[in-house]
């Protein structure tokens, strides 16, 4: 999922002694796979997900590690292991939520079977590592999309893949700081010419089409090239280590909800009323097709956004999906926001 | 003085209808359901729904709509899991935000979340304070409605096992029980294979302590309660019927993933039924029709 690959290479590499298949990028090749083997309404992220899998298994993978999630990616897993037994590819695969909760012990008898010397508490040092590497990585991310529609956008992703390059080879807790600063203060020199008063866009929705670049068709760049600021709040960082305090926040600070309702959806609409009061000029929400959670929130957000009269613009994203006419609803959206600000 | 009247939706909630109906009665209030689900219905969720929702949902939002200016208050809870392993589709998580969101209508609402301690009874008893009943009055009433679902669904258990001793051919018509007993969903299937000599048997109405251990014989670490009902109901008949029937509605979550992972491992025929709401009864006679024929055939051994 984009470039989080590598913390995750970056953790298995080193408390298991096993070679680590890095996934290839996804291509419209990777789509075109999955769907074929896909059911019919499933969300797009499994068919992307069984996309990958089929690749890499096909590259020689022969373990496979999946999460889960509180919707129904909770339950990928399983189907997805019996698709791929019935394409008759032999693997182990390792599920490290099961039921909505994770099994600590079904996880260490797991690890152990791969690698008999896997040693626990070195394996909490280099979970502690790779922690720093997302926040590190997030940080830097959320700096770059700030910017990217103001400055020499191509040296900044320049310096950001050489960051992730050493990140992968660092050898140690003060070793991944050293990396940060250093990249971070040289994407930081680079100058940066903002207007007071651009445009200024947050993106909202579900967590895999919003992280994929892929997923989204790249919109994130196409934005950029239309000189307007990008806030996101999803990224890995939020999801794992941040969400459980603020969706409380949330639910105490929008009286349009009382339950938490799944996945990142209550969190969405709390995030739209925070950005509805801080005065952005517009909202994007993103999701795959079908997508359950999100398809529960939208009537609420777009009721919000109709109270702070903030225009709103809502893209789904499937396997099919034409490139063109989303660039062209984009560019209305981003016509409409622009004679907004002028009037 | 003006009795207060309470409504209740059909659709979604269709498994606690009987129990809210005891509790409420009991309580001396008076309740009343909105019309089996037909084209109005539907027409009324459209205009309330957006249009990725699934049929299911639409259908009940058009419920609430149809009964929003016939009564004091609605019931919509909102459901969360019954358990680690038994957790509820993320639309029962959503109903009664998105509920209150659209309609401007005072709604009851308790939360049932087991992982936190909230079950159903705290949650009836806290509709009955809220309708201005004390304490003592709910927990009476909720021990009699106990008593009286309980009862019914004795029966339900009884009759659908003695459906099972019978010589006739049956099949296991599976999915949520909002979509089996639905008016249009649900019955016109029902009623076909009826005339067609076959027995049907609901997959809701088998007993659940039993339907929820068996499904890991099938689906290993399946999680949501109402396809474990079904799929359990699927393992413990499945060698005394003919054939099985999966109903579901258009884009089902769980749904989505659960029939296909049956559909691989079960190797009784299955005809796999997904209904929108602009779905004409004749495209699924014509599959019924087949469905009947690879049954019959397969008795032949052709």
């Amino acid at each position: 999922m984009g470039n989080y690959r590598v913390p995750a290479k970056f953790l298995f590499s080193h408390i298991l002694k096993c070679k680590i298949l890095e996934p290839s990028a996804i291509t419209k090749n990777t789509i075109e796979i999955g769907s074929k083997y896909s059911p019919d309404f499933v969300c797009t992220p499994f068919k992307y997900t069984l996309g990958t899998l089929i690749e890499d298994l096909d590259n020689g993978a022969d373990t496979v590690v999946q999460f889960g999630g509180g919707c129904r990616y909770g339950y990928y897993f399983e189907l997805q292991e019996q698709i791929l037994r019935d394409l008759e590819y032999n693997f182990q695969y390792i599920n490290l939520v099961t039921e909505g909760r994770t099994d600590i012990k079904k996880i260490y008898k797991d690890l152990k079977s791969i690698d008999k010397k896997f040693n626990p508490i070195k394996a909490l040092y280099y979970l502690l590592i790779t922690k720093n590497i997302v926040k590190y990585m997030d940080t830097v991310d959320d700096y770059i999309r700030h910017n990217i529609g103001f400055s020499d956008f191509k040296r900044m992703q320049k310096l950001n893949s050489k960051m992730l390059y050493e990140f992968e080879t660092a050898k140690g807790y003060f070793d991944v700081k050293r990396i940060y600063k250093k990249y971070f203060e040289k994407i930081k020199a680079i100058p940066v010419n903002k207007p007071d008063n651009c445009l200024k866009v947050g993106i909202i929705g579900e967590l895999y089409t919003i992280m994929e670049p892929f997923a989204n068709y790249f919109l994130e760049d196409e934005l950029a090239k239309h000189n307007i600021e990008i806030t996101r709040f999803t990224n890995a960082h939020y999801l794992l280590f941040e969400k459980h305090k603020k969706i409380k926040q949330y639910l105490k600070n929008t009286p349009q909800i009382t339950y938490t309702m799944g996945a990142d959806a209550s969190d969405n609409i709390g995030r739209t009323l925070e950005m509805c009061k801080e005065g952005y000029d517009g909202i994007i929400h993103i999701k795959s097709t079908f997508c359950t959670p999100e398809i529960g929130a939208m009537p609420i957000i777009n009721q919000i956004c109709k109270e702070y009269k903030v225009p709103i613009i809502f893209f789904s994203f499937d396997a099919n999906t034409s490139e063109t006419g989303i660039k062209t609803r984009l560019e209305a959206f981003y016509d409409m926001l622009e004679m907004r600000k002028k009037l | 003085m003006d009795k207060v009247i309470v409504g209740i939706p059909n659709g979604f909630f269709y498994k606690y209808h009987n129990l809210w109906k005891y509790y409420l009665e009991t309580l001396g209030i008076r309740v009343i359901f909105s019309k089996p689900t037909d084209r109005e219905i539907i027409d009324l969720g459209m205009k309330y729904s957006n249009d990725e929702m699934c049929t299911s949902l639409k259908n009940f939002l058009g419920h609430i709509a149809y009964l929003q200016d016939k009564c004091d208050y609605v019931i919509i809870p909102r459901i969360d899991n019954y358990g680690t392993n038994n957790q509820m589709c993320t639309n029962f998580m959503a109903i009664y935000d998105l509920a209150n969101n659209t309609f401007k209508k005072p709604i009851l609402n308790f939360n049932i979340n087991y992982n936190k301690n909230l079950d159903e009874k705290k949650g009836l008893i806290k509709i009955g304070l809220e309708l201005g009943k004390s304490k003592e009055q709910c927990k009476q009433a909720y021990n009699i409605a106990l008593i009286k679902n309980n009862k019914d669904l004795k029966k339900q258990y009884i009759t659908e096992y003695n459906k099972l001793k019978k010589d006739n051919k049956k099949f296991l018509l599976m999915g949520h029980s909002y979509n089996i007993h639905d008016n249009v969903i649900g019955r016109p299937i029902v009623e076909f294979m009826k005339r067609a000599g076959f027995e049907v048997i609901y997959s809701d109405a088998l007993p659940e302590e039993k339907t929820l251990n068996l499904s890991h014989n099938i689906c290993k670490y399946l999680y949501f309660k109402n396809n474990k009902e079904s799929v359990g109901a699927l393992e413990l008949c499945k060698h005394k019927i003919d054939g099985v029937i999966m109903l579901s509605s258009f884009p089902c979550g769980p749904d989505s993933l659960v029939n296909e992972l049956v559909i691989k491992r079960t190797e009784l025929p299955i005809l796999n039924l997904v209904i929108d709401d602009l779905s004409s009864f004749t495209g699924i006679e014509t599959r019924l029709e087949s469905f009947i024929d690879v049954i019959n055939s397969k008795e032949l051994n052709w």
